[in-house]
């Protein structure tokens, strides 16, 4: 499973990506994260507001930063 | 009341209890700091969690939906409204710009946008309130709205669409590439569990950023509350010096704010005399037209574009500044 975390850098950004962590860790997946910082390559993405989510290609979060469980229920319907 | 009986069981903490004289500056000053630093506290915690929870229900697409259809003014309204109740994290001000170019929402409703929303920050109304009373806010939040507004139509009107950097045509040619290969995202579903967790854990993160520069400026404020003599600053800052708003402008312009670290120094000083209208422009020139923000920005608009932004900035936060204190 490949989740992106997508952000230039800033505070929710950095939360983002622990509440990811965190999530993959709980769950006990070895699933591959990127974090991706340029502006070109976010928006390309399809994201139009920092920090955003994506799992395997599905953007699942835009503009805010999601709670761990949401996450985890993500991945886990993506399983 | 509950401001009524924290103030009381301060007094009996610091006037009693730690034997301060009322009278003195450092009672005084203790004093201050103790209730201050309490009631900011409690109303950051309730307030932030309380929006963030009504953010929830706000995305950015919805937003982009919202403004895309309207027509010039209702639009520049409609926009400077949700600039209020919109996280402006500055690191989205560049996606956020080209998100809504692509979606043809007009360039003067855009800044719109972009004036409120940084002007007109949640943490920051909450800190004024508590400090200096909601007529005060009510006043600020109004003369945002308005500045936001008729700097987003004056900017309309300009025609400045070919002022926009041509990086963010390029980057509306991606996001359109990657709209068209399916890669949008599907409306929310949170659970209101969601929600308050994510508003939790939102509240907490925030609450852990600003509050070591909160109550240094809440420590910083009530020095000069005890020590500094009423009114010493109208002396030097008041009526009397009409070059007072635009040096408050352009001292409030490079510095970054951390609008939560500003306002209880601002507080204490209109406290000391400094005109309302000043310090009302003070605090908008640091929230609405900060450094990093413009350079940021500066990716997106060309110099001829960002020179008039910041113009029309100036100008209105200068000219509210005096009409603020000519009223009051």
């Amino acid at each position: 499973m490949k989740i992106a975390v997508y952000g230039p850098g800033c505070a929710n950004c950095q939360n983002l990506e622990k509440n990811t962590k965190q999530a993959v860790k709980e769950i006990g997946l070895g699933a591959e994260i990127t974090q991706i910082k340029e502006i070109d390559q976010i928006l390309e993405a399809g994201i139009i507001a920092t920090p955003g989510l994506a799992i395997d290609g599905e953007i699942k979060s835009m503009g805010r930063v999601p709670s761990v469980e949401e996450i985890k229920k993500w991945i886990k319907a993506k399983m | 009341m509950v401001p009524d009986i924290l103030q009381e069981a301060v007094n009996y903490l610091t006037y009693v209890l730690m034997g301060l004289n009322p009278a003195s500056p450092l009672g005084s000053a203790v004093n201050f700091f103790i209730y201050d630093t309490i009631k900011i506290l409690i109303l950051l915690t309730v307030i932030i969690f309380a929006i963030a929870f009504f953010r929830s229900y706000i995305s950015p697409l919805k937003v982009r939906k919202a403004l895309g259809k309207r027509n010039e003014y209702l639009g520049n309204v409609v926009a400077a409204l949700i600039g209020i109740i919109t996280p402006f994290c500055s690191c989205s001000a560049v996606p956020l710009f080209i998100g809504f170019v692509e979606s043809g929402v007009p360039l003067g409703v855009t800044f719109s946008f972009l004036i409120a929303s940084p002007m007109i920050n949640e943490v920051a109304i909450i800190l004024l309130g508590g400090m200096v009373g909601w007529q005060i806010t009510a006043v600020y939040i109004i003369s945002g709205l308005f500045i936001a507004i008729i700097a987003g139509i004056i900017i309309g009107k300009l025609k400045l669409e070919g002022e926009v950097e041509s990086y963010v045509y390029e980057m509306i040619e991606k996001i359109k590439a990657a709209e068209a290969s399916g890669m949008t995202l599907e409306e929310d579903k949170q659970t209101l569990k969601e929600r308050a967790l994510s508003s939790r854990d939102y509240t907490i993160d925030l609450l852990k950023r600003i509050t070591p520069y909160v109550i240094i400026a809440i420590g910083i404020g009530a020095i000069i509350h005890g020590y500094v003599p009423t009114d010493f600053l109208v002396t030097y800052v008041g009526a009397n010096n009409p070059l007072a708003v635009p040096i408050a402008v352009l001292i409030g312009v490079p510095l970054y704010s951390n609008a939560a670290g500003i306002i209880p120094l601002v507080a204490v000083l209109i406290d000391k005399g400094i005109p309302v209208g000043t310090a009302l422009a003070f605090m908008m020139a640091v929230t609405a037209l900060s450094l990093p923000e413009m350079i940021i920005l500066r990716k997106v608009l060309k110099p001829k574009l960002l020179a008039i932004f910041i113009a029309i900035l100036a100008v209105s936060i200068t000219a509210i500044g005096y009409l603020f204190n000519a009223i009051t």
